[in-house]
């Protein structure tokens, strides 16, 4: 895949800048609008049950009337998620449902496979930890990227990139209705480290390039440089997607949402990286 | 072949060989699928409660409840009291260990029966002997120093508000079966300060009720007949044979200082854990596959070297888990999956600039050694914030987000080892005096 001709990518910079502009302000508008938190972080409880034989979800309905929780059924009726909102008798709720079960279908056994209580405390606890992860994560990125490339707009423009895609891949997230719980936050702060690895790589050869050619246009260095990682950046998304991939198709209902939101971020990362993060640095080394 | 390379390709076998024999106990255990904490003492990979099932409780010790000058380290003495019911409830490998201020966190893998286990670590058990106030029965209000307490048949009855005698001066709680209708009943010993308080007690009360109180519900108010100087009482209930088990359990153990609340549940059936395992390393190895022979056909023969590389990242993975005590999680996994994908990316970078450097017309030889030279602060730099990010990440999350962490961590370094020094030594044995004019990339 090596290119003769470089891509004009600087060139594109204005309609690159529009389409991104655009994804941010649907992401902000779909954050705005609400965000679906799960209950690692707004506290309650989900509980799986798995019967033995189909049962009716409307008779589960009836049956814990008095929790009034959302029943999610999986295909084959066998398997249902149950979410209970935060109350006082959360702590003998498992035991409650047991009962229930025991009670309604005595000939249909059913199985409590996951049980998750999180007590408001732990939620706000949790909201918090998250908070400061990300905060963390995100200085220490910004820290040594400024370091590594000694010049603010290098790092600037690597954080503009970061705040890009996880934006976007949480807006997009959102908008799909993906209830967010720790395991999406962890997928996100990953794609905050994911996204700065390309950016870095196409910065390395932007630097390299700028230092051993003087009378360059600059633009034709950026877009040499954009060029010439363009396989390495497409391979490596290419070979990540493909396992993403394998993880939202083979992996099971529990890492759904997380392989989920890795495929957005990384398609998202992979475009900013090319389309966001160097043409920003060359409008500032331009002036 | 130079002295140099010799030494290279023996280190490599030697990390291989070891590799292997750290996870020879692993592969055994879990191929026969035996329960793991029978292994031999040797050291295997653990998995997490989402993977083989089990039991997160996060207790908060409600030091509030108590008196302020009873506070001190009340929070470890709940912690060990928990400890020592668990070992007398049988869990393997628990764990037991303070979070902040007022938090405890156990985890009980391999928990059939999650219910029981929580009545267990959350009952507070507090038994006191106290003397009935039967003066009061029947009095409109309860008299000065008096309490009124529900009682376990129904109803109340109202007791002196201290205790006469607690269960610390306990020395022993056993379930027996017999009395009038072949129940069982708890047979109580005290220790030896503890019988001489009971005598005391007995002695200076005949006549008068005793109220055996477990945690402020009286299970009975005996008559005191005569003095009981050896130390030795009982307690009947409506026991079913389950409960005056448990209650033996938190008896022997003790009761704790502070009532407790489970602020956090997370229990995984064994059933939803092994179906996770096969899910994930379904997903592994597929992934694992189709990145392989993706490298074979973009990369040729070079893309056989990646491959054995990402094969001993896997091994290296996986035996510095065994050895660290590091523990495999449902994200683990997807970890070690994305690790897959990332791990060739050093491959990538590598061959890329291989290619490069052939392209502006050098040697294979050459274009190889100057590659590997030219993406090594690449490789160094873009690794890095991924491992910053996987590092905050270990710092704040709870098991299953932790061990994405480690094994996501674990990948890239163990990538960067078998990308930059494995690869490169195994194109110096490969191509080792020959003189090529074409390399298969």
């Amino acid at each position: 895949m090596s290119l003769k001709k470089d891509i004009n990518f600087i060139g594109m910079r204005n309609s690159a800048f529009a389409v991104s502009a655009l994804l941010m302000i649907f992401a902000a508008i779909s954050l705005i609008s609400g965000i679906k938190w799960g209950i690692d972080f707004t506290g309650g409880t989900v509980a799986q049950l798995k019967f033995e034989k189909p049962a009716d979800i409307s008779a589960l309905r009836k049956i814990f009337s008095e929790y009034k929780p959302v029943i999610q059924e999986y295909p084959g009726a066998k398997t249902f998620i149950l979410k209970f909102s935060q109350s006082d008798e959360m702590e003998n709720l498992s035991a409650a449902i047991v009962e229930k079960l025991k009670e309604a279908y005595p000939d249909n056994k059913a199985e409590i496979e996951r049980f998750e209580m999180v007590g408001p405390v732990v939620g706000d606890f949790l909201k918090n930890a998250a908070a400061y992860a990300f905060g963390g994560a995100l200085l220490g990125i910004i820290l040594y990227v400024a370091l590594r490339f000694k010049g603010s707009m290098w790092g600037i423009a690597a954080v503009a990139a970061i705040i890009h895609d996880v934006l976007i891949t949480f807006g997009i997230l959102v908008a799909f209705g993906t209830s967010v719980d720790l395991i999406v936050v962890t997928s996100l702060l990953f794609i905050a480290g994911y996204s700065v690895n390309d950016t870095i790589v196409i910065y390395d050869r932007i630097r390299e390039n700028l230092r051993k050619a003087q009378r360059q246009e600059t633009s034709a260095i950026f877009n040499s440089s954009i060029t010439q990682t363009l396989s390495r950046t497409l391979i490596t998304s290419l070979t990540t997607v493909m396992v993403v991939v394998c993880l939202l198709v083979f992996g099971g209902e529990i890492i759904h949402n997380f392989a989920q939101s890795l495929l957005i971020g990384i398609v998202v990362g992979t475009y900013s990286s090319v389309f966001i993060a160097s043409p920003i640095v060359y409008l500032k080394l331009k002036k | 072949m130079p002295r140099n390379l010799q030494y290279k390709i023996i280190f490599i076998l030697c990390v291989i060989g070891a590799a292997v024999y750290y996870l020879i106990p692993s592969f055994q255990t879990y191929s026969k699928k035996m329960d793991f904490y029978e292994a031999s003492g040797q050291k295997i990979l653990r998995l997490g409660l989402d993977l083989q099932g089990g039991v997160r409780l996060l207790l908060e010790v409600e030091t509030d409840k108590v008196p302020a000058e009873d506070r001190k380290d009340i929070v470890d003495r709940a912690l060990e009291i928990i400890r020592n019911r668990i070992d007398q409830f049988g869990v393997s490998e628990p764990l037991i260990v303070r979070q902040g201020e007022k938090w405890i966190v156990v985890q009980l893998p391999g928990i059939k029966d999650p219910q029981k286990a929580i009545d267990i670590v959350g009952r507070t058990a507090l038994l006191e002997f106290r003397i009935v106030d039967e003066k009061a029965a029947g009095a409109e209000t309860v008299p000065e120093g008096s309490v009124s307490l529900e009682r376990k048949s129904g109803g109340s009855i109202i007791v002196q508000s201290s205790a006469a005698l607690t269960g610390a001066a306990l020395k022993n709680a056993r379930v027996e079966i017999g009395g009038a209708y072949n129940l069982p009943y708890l047979s109580l010993e005290f220790t030896k300060e503890g019988a001489a308080d009971f005598a005391a007690i007995t002695g200076a009360n005949i006549n008068r009720q005793l109220a055996i109180v477990l945690d402020n519900v009286v299970q009975s108010a005996p008559v005191i007949r005569s003095r009981i100087p050896d130390g030795k009482a009982i307690i009947e209930g409506m026991f079913s044979m389950e409960e005056a088990k448990y209650l033996a359990i938190v008896l022997r153990a003790g009761a704790l200082p502070a009532p407790v609340k489970i602020i956090e549940n997370r229990t995984i059936g064994p059933s939803l854990g092994s179906d996770s395992i096969k899910k994930g390393t379904l997903a592994a190895v597929i992934g694992f596959f189709a990145v392989c022979i993706f490298m074979l056909i973009y990369y040729k023969k070079a893309g056989m070297l990646a491959d054995i590389a990402l094969l001993m990242n896997f091994l290296i993975i996986a035996a510095v888990m065994v050895l660290a005590g590091a523990t495999l999680t449902l994200p683990g996994i997807a970890g070690l999956v994305l690790t897959i994908g990332m791990a060739v990316d050093a491959n990538v970078l590598i061959f890329s600039r291989i290619r490069e450097e052939i392209a502006d017309g050098k040697t294979p030889l050459v274009a190889i050694d100057s590659g590997y030279e030219k993406a090594f602060s690449t490789i160094l730099d873009a690794n890095i914030t991924t491992l910053i990010a996987a590092a905050f990440l270990f710092q704040f999350g709870s098991g299953p987000i932790k061990g994405f962490a480690v094994t996501l961590s674990l990948g890239i370094m163990a990538s960067m080892f078998t990308a930059i020094f494995v690869t490169h030594t195994l194109w110096d044995a490969i191509l080792f005096g020959k003189t090529i004019e074409k390399v298969s990339i």
